[in-house]
């Protein structure tokens, strides 16, 4: 191998390595903000101000808070499954990190371009499952093994159309890759022609991402925390990362699928990627606000009654005006 | 990519081992998830990125979560792993490690005689072209020449939904044998 | 559906109303006259001390966070000895202010009673003790009871007859 080639191929690398810490970094960063923006927001929307005592307006409550958390008591009780116990916060951080690296932010940045990235990311979210579902099984508590069952029954039914949901971009768009996907929005949105696909996939990511309407594993109010009940420390920690950049994954995943990614008029593609993902945030903390929580047979009746029938229309209707156009 | 072909693959088997060895049950699912997750790997490797992807999302990522759902809904405890303990015994083994061997032997067998015959292991496969099949040829082998196979298996799945619909269909004994509850019709 | 939207509009909407919260430290709040917070001894319009030490207050208090000792001094005026009241078993329930005959002990709209160190919380007399007469300016218990003290005879008190003279046979 000579010289030359050898240090183009170490450039490229160390372009990759850059691209990879710099994104990771900036997801860290966002996911972490992303604690402030919320109580922030939920402050404004109950008439309360939320946190704004540290620095100013209280964005640095999150260091104040990671402080906290890093200097709690790491506590494992003694009637917990140690090993799983431990490996359960670590899986929810990894799933949704590495679902992240399939993300297309703008051209030429993202983690990596595969072929199947739209498959990676439902696989990966699937995965997310075990995190919640160990966890509460792990804790040896009944309170947290109530949360595991929730976790499981509502994320497998609503894993089923949260697939399907995304089946009619894949046809419209003609491929996994979500780099072609947002391309083919080049002349219109899919939020336009798929628009059930939108609501039934923004409903079944918050179901994944367990966030307030669909947060039956966690309920304060019944289950003292579910599945995180005996969890402490940056144990607990990681669970809170791993449940933000959830958040921040399908935000984005919508924005990509559904709100042409990338692509808007004047702005660089970077800043529009960022502004439509804070958008969409900000809506799911506005659900936040606004809904209460379901009863859980409400859930899967909602599930399996309504989303999954309204998905499969969606597909049935995008198939036949596929067919007709070819 | 041959490493990552032969590190998976290792990982597969050792998992698999544990699988057979754990007395928790929770434990040996979790190892059989790690086997399926390196399963998925080679099939990446060999150049089928599809059906890795449906091996972690369906198997992985599904199938395996109404195990363990099942798993935690027995409670098995400390007398669970002492009796599953008991039944680990050595005499247990010699049966299936037998037939394990003879199985071993047999695969040995056929990959010496095709490197005898010239042939690299995987000369005609997809690790050593670099062709990739996309999920558009799978689906066309599907609904081309495995067309009945596909309806088969679908038929299949129609009847396992008719009767598990039909099993957790209740009938709400309080208010009458004739209407069908709601919420039991849903919960199925 | 359409009721889940409409509530996250009107929640939404709620972003431009006034913000409830009061930033207490930097912005005090308004605290009514009666609020029962800190708790004084006041003293009487001449300077003297109104609690005349009848235990009422220690009787009345339900957590028994009061106690004092009584003593007279050379007039026969009756003052306690010292008066201590533990505020970190207090609970500010004000039975103490409703049990004293002389509107010595009183309840006042301070609560920023913070302390490091829970011994600080246990207040004896000299902290209690405040200079001015509290909620009611004019109110002076020895004027107006038959005690007998220094410098004031029975029969002198305000809107009091003097006593009869039993030795006197005139009605």
């Amino acid at each position: 191998m000579d010289l030359a080639m050898n240090s183009g191929f170490s450039h490229e690398w160390a372009a990759i390595w850059v691209n990879l810490i710099l994104i990771l970094a900036v997801l860290f960063a966002f996911s972490a903000m992303l604690s402030w923006i919320e109580r922030r927001l939920l402050g404004l929307w109950q008439d309360r101000c939320g946190p704004n005592r540290v620095g100013p307006f209280g964005v640095l409550q999150i260091v104040a808070d990671s402080i906290k958390l890093l200097t709690k008591e790491d506590w494992i009780p003694p009637f917990a499954d140690r090993a799983v116990f431990v490996l359960a916060p670590a899986i929810v951080a990894v799933t949704t990190l590495l679902a992240f690296a399939v993300v297309p932010i703008a051209p030429g940045l993202g983690v990596v371009d595969l072929n199947i990235g739209l498959l990676f990311f439902l696989a990966m979210s699937s995965l997310g499952v075990y995190s919640i579902v160990l966890g509460g099984w792990a804790s040896n508590n009944k309170y947290s093994l109530l949360g595991g069952f929730r976790a499981a029954a509502q994320m497998l039914s609503y894993e089923v159309f949260m697939g399907l949901a995304l089946m009619g971009v894949v046809m419209l768009a003609g491929s996994f890759n979500l780099r072609d996907i947002v391309a083919a929005q080049e002349n219109l949105w899919f939020c336009i022609p798929q628009i059930l696909g939108l609501a039934t996939f923004a409903v079944a990511g918050i179901a994944e991402a367990r966030r307030l309407p669909f947060d039956l594993p966690e309920s304060e109010n019944e289950l003292v925390a579910g599945f995180h009940t005996e969890y402490s420390s940056m144990k607990f920690g990681l669970f809170f990362i791993g449940e933000y950049v959830g958040i921040t994954l399908i935000s984005a995943m919508i924005v990509t699928l559904f709100f042409g990614g990338w692509l808007g008029p004047l702005l660089p593609p970077l800043v529009w990627f960022l502004l439509k993902t804070l958008i969409v945030i900000v809506c799911f903390v506005l659900l936040r606000a606004a809904l209460p929580r379901p009863r859980y047979d409400q859930l899967m009746t909602y599930g399996w009654k309504v989303m999954l029938p309204v998905t499969l229309v969606n597909l049935l209707i995008t198939g036949a005006v596929v067919l007709s156009a070819a | 990519m041959e490493a990552t072909f032969y590190l998976s693959g290792l990982i597969a088997v050792a998992a698999t081992l544990m699988v057979v060895t754990r007395a928790s049950a929770v434990h040996a699912l979790l190892y059989l998830i790690v086997s399926l997750l390196a399963v998925a790997i080679i099939f990446f490797v060999l150049g089928a990125p599809f059906v890795a992807a449906l091996e972690v999302i369906i198997y992985a990522g599904a199938v395996m979560v109404l195990f363990v759902f099942v798993i935690m809904m027995l409670n098995l405890g400390k007398a669970a792993a002492v009796k599953e303990r008991e039944w680990l015994s050595p005499g247990m083994w010699v049966g299936p490690s037998i037939l394990s061997a003879l199985l071993l032997a047999e695969l040995i067998f056929i990959l010496v005689q095709n490197v005898q015959d010239g042939q690299s292991v995987y000369g005609g496969t997809a690790i050593s072209s670099g062709a990739v099949i996309d999920s558009k040829e799978v689906g066309i082998a599907l609904f081309g020449p495995y067309l009945l196979g596909v309806e088969l298996a679908s038929l299949l799945l129609l009847a396992g939904l008719v009767g598990a619909c039909h099993l957790g269909w209740h009938t709400d004994l309080r208010f009458g044998s004739h209407s069908a509850s709601r919420s039991d019709g849903a919960r199925s | 559906m359409w009721n889940s939207l409409k509530t996250m509009w009107i929640v939404f909407l709620h972003m431009f109303h006034r913000r409830a919260t009061i930033q207490y430290p930097d912005e005090k709040p308004n605290i009514p006259p009666r609020w029962r917070g800190r708790i004084i001894l006041s003293r009487d319009p001449d300077g003297e001390e109104r609690c005349v030490a009848c235990y009422l207050c220690a009787a009345a208090c339900p957590v028994d966070c009061i106690a004092l000792q009584a003593t007279e001094d050379e007039h026969e005026r009756r003052y306690p000895e010292f008066f201590r009241i533990n505020f970190s078993r207090c609970i500010f329930c004000g039975y103490c202010e409703e049990a004293c005959p002389t509107d010595a002990i009183q309840l006042t709209p301070d609560f920023e009673m913070g302390e490091y160190n829970r011994k600080n919380l246990v207040y004896e007399k000299e902290d209690l003790l405040i200079d001015g007469t509290g909620k009611y300016p004019g109110y002076n218990f020895y004027r107006v009871a038959g005690v007998t003290i220094g410098g004031k005879n029975k029969g002198e008190a305000e809107n009091e007859a003097s006593p009869v003279d039993p030795h006197s046979l005139l009605p």
